[in-house]
């Protein structure tokens, strides 16, 4: 099995560890073999060990350390962030944090929704049962 | 128009960067001088009152006795924590109503809460609570313009129960007959919800009817309420 995500410059990262949790990050350089310059359009570049990264699949034609004016005019002639959002992992992310800030009444609300929906479906499946036991 | 008086400098407390002389330079008292005909001015001392004549006592206490601190307190309405508005849900931890949620209308002056079910929707009459037996969600319900002023802690104090003077006997009998609501509760309270309901949309209303269970798989401390 090849490896399909290289660490490169331009390599667009999820952070997974630290008070930076769930950003999204640029590669800008490699220091060395445990750690990289990081760079997105409101955070100050930094150093930040592989470890604490993922890679994503998406990546954004920079040069070595680009200048911030430079980073920011591609990712938005990419809309590389927005992509990533689309994409599953994007998605289940957004689900994820959706769910963490229901408040109660949300919570409920969603509850009445999946009982209802539940309810109606079991209605027409006891319907058929019946029709087909005839 | 007289110069503005320059502030004195210290070196360390209570010692002056300025001498004594530079001082009555930087205080201008030539001035004072000047307008007084080349010396300080001199203020007749003020006449202290004469002590009011009284009699001796005729009785001086055996021991000195030192009279007790005068108590300043001031009583205060306990602080309410800012997530708990007028029109909060509020869902209710403790007693005979714990886990229903219900509208909170305001604070008493007791410092308590005052609640309401609505009483048609989940049973919760116009009650009092206090704080820290409920949780405030971040649900908002907008209050219309409700007449609350008769909802006082005293409308809620419960009434003096006769306790028979019988002797142990009597005082272990269960008292068999339960004081009867006062006749004006249950309209106050009919009136109140008449106010309220219209506000509810029927979502909040199923809302409020229902109670607040914890099942398998929540976390209480990552909820948000």
């Amino acid at each position: 099995m090849p490896f399909k995500r290289y660490v490169e410059i331009g390599r667009v990262v999820l952070v997974n560890y630290g008070p930076e949790y769930g950003k999204l990050y640029v590669i800008s350089d490699v220091v060395d073999q445990s750690r990289a310059l990081v760079d997105a359009p409101d955070a100050t570049r930094k150093m930040m060990n592989f470890k604490r990264l993922a890679l994503t699949d998406l990546t954004v034609a920079i040069p070595r350390l680009a200048s911030k004016k430079v980073l920011n005019a591609k990712l938005a002639e990419d809309g590389t962030f927005a992509k990533f959002a689309a994409t599953s992992w994007g998605k289940k992310l957004a689900k994820q944090t959706a769910t963490a800030n229901m408040n109660d009444f949300d919570r409920f609300k969603a509850t009445a929704t999946r009982v209802k929906k539940a309810r109606a479906v079991r209605k027409v499946f006891n319907q058929l049962k019946k029709a087909a036991q005839k | 128009m007289a110069p503005a008086k320059k502030p004195a400098a210290f070196c360390t407390q209570g010692v002056t960067s300025l001498g004594r002389s530079q001082t009555y330079k930087r205080r201008a008292l030539f001035a004072l001088k000047k307008k007084n005909g080349g010396k300080f001015p001199v203020h007749a001392k003020k006449a202290a009152p004469a002590p009011a004549a009284s009699k001796a006592p005729r009785f001086y206490p055996a021991d000195d006795v030192s009279a007790p601190l005068a108590v300043h307190t001031v009583r205060k309405p306990t602080k309410l924590r800012a997530s708990i508005t007028p029109g909060t849900v509020l869902i209710l931890l403790a007693g005979r109503f714990k886990g229903k949620r219900c509208v909170c209308l305001g604070q008493l002056p007791s410092g308590l809460l005052l609640i309401t079910g609505p009483f048609k929707l989940n049973g919760v009459p116009v009650r009092r609570v206090s704080q820290t037996y409920v949780i405030a969600t971040s649900t908002k319900v907008t209050l219309p313009t409700v007449d609350v002023s008769k909802f006082t802690d005293t409308y809620f104090k419960p009434t003096e129960s006769k306790r028979a003077k019988g002797g142990d006997a009597a005082f272990f009998e269960e008292p068999t007959t339960k004081a009867p609501l006062p006749a004006d509760y249950v309209a106050n309270q009919k009136a109140l919800d008449a106010a309220l309901l219209p506000a509810l949309t029927a979502e909040l209303k199923s809302y409020l009817a229902s109670r607040f269970t914890l099942r398998d798989g929540d976390r209480p401390h990552l909820m948000k309420f």
